[in-house]
């Protein structure tokens, strides 16, 4: 089946196309072996949220602009943010406990 | 099981998974050769049918609106979920929120983050609202608004405003917005069952002209309904998690 040319007001040839689309594919898997590679949980997150950016840019040259939008906001702010909130809780929680062990190591405890 | 005997068990894995997804791949289309009709006939009848030029929220809140309400209710059963595990529980005690306690010992937002996210918090607003009511016109939707809505309510924490955060976004509004937003799709789709038509038909007006805000009926009604629901989620879930993080200590 011949593929339909679609009409707009500005133009871009084929080839410029491809060389971005395959530029992005390579970045997107660069990426994400970069979020895996990174061990360290909150870096991890910002990695993430970089790649989520990569991915916005992926649909983006893949005639998507809709799920664009949605991995913008999802895979780039809303994802790391809550990662981010459960990761500060957990540390919290370390934090308080090694506090209250250092208390009573010392013989003086908070309450 | 020894280091051994495991290295061999996931070889052996991959080179079945390797094998079946190559075997996969070779039976794809070719890049970019669409086999299947529907996409070709949905791009020839949609405006003329729905009068909305933004297809994918035609196809999004018109030609599957039904599977649209299924996602809509995994989103609100989520943020529910989250709402429900992470409420206050016994033993659990409320301090003040260590952003405004006097020794905090996280160094203070810096003037330039603060300046760069207040200013951005309005512009924010008005996209995300703006992407929720022109689903119908435009590649966006209620989903997307709702979320870029949502952005603004954290950019107001990340300016450090805590408080600011939670006055503009009290637990009680939230949920009711959020169950309005879901409701109201689900409200949309019984609307035009009362009215003998099947559930979801587009009941209201088409409008004259595609591509009109005015236009595609309730494409644009529900869409508008996505976005408070999806918006009211995620405050929602955020909220939840930072009265955890910055509020609620262990009783010891």
């Amino acid at each position: 089946m011949a593929v339909q040319a679609v009409v707009t007001p500005y133009s871009v040839s084929p080839g410029l196309m491809d060389v971005l689309q395959v530029t992005i594919l390579v970045l997107v898997a660069a990426g994400a072996t970069a979020v895996v590679l990174t061990r360290d949980p909150v870096r991890q997150v910002i990695v993430l949220s970089g790649y989520g950016l990569l991915m916005a840019v992926l649909f983006l040259a893949f005639q998507a602009p809709d799920v664009t939008l949605s991995e913008l906001t999802v895979g780039a702010v809303a994802l790391p943010i809550l990662l981010m909130l459960a990761l500060a809780k957990v540390r919290k929680a370390d934090s308080v406990r090694d506090r209250e062990r250092d208390g009573e190591r010392h013989g003086k405890g908070d309450k | 099981m020894s280091s051994r005997a495991r290295l061999w068990l996931f070889l052996a894995g991959m080179a079945g998974l390797a094998a079946c997804y190559l075997w996969g791949l070779g039976g794809l289309p070719g890049f970019g050769h669409y086999p299947g009709p529907y996409g070709d006939i949905i791009n020839r009848i949609a405006v003329g049918q729905t009068n909305a030029t933004g297809v994918v929220s035609a196809v999004n809140f018109e030609y599957r609106g039904f599977d649209t309400v299924g996602e809509e209710f995994i989103l609100f059963a989520a943020a529910t979920g989250v709402a429900t595990v992470l409420r206050h529980l016994r033993g659990e005690r409320e301090r003040p929120a260590r952003d405004e306690a006097a020794d905090r010992d996280a160094p203070p937002t810096s003037s330039a983050i603060r300046l760069s996210t207040l200013m951005l918090a309005g512009p924010t607003v008005v996209l995300g609202w703006w992407l929720a009511s022109h689903a119908q016109t435009t590649p966006s939707g209620g989903f997307q608004g709702g979320i870029v809505l949502a952005t603004a309510f954290i950019l107001i924490y990340l300016a450090g405003q805590f408080l600011a955060f939670k006055r503009f976004s009290p637990v009680d509004v939230t949920d009711a917005v959020e169950a309005v937003g879901a409701g109201g799709f689900a409200a949309v789709g019984v609307t035009a069952v009362a009215m003998g038509l099947p559930y979801l038909t587009n009941f209201l007006g088409l409008g004259s002209k595609p591509g009109a805000v005015s236009s595609s009926g309730t494409i644009a009604l529900i869409s508008f309904f996505v976005g408070m629901e999806v918006a009211a989620a995620f405050v929602l879930m955020i909220s939840e998690l930072l009265d955890q993080t910055l509020l609620i200590g262990q009783e010891s």
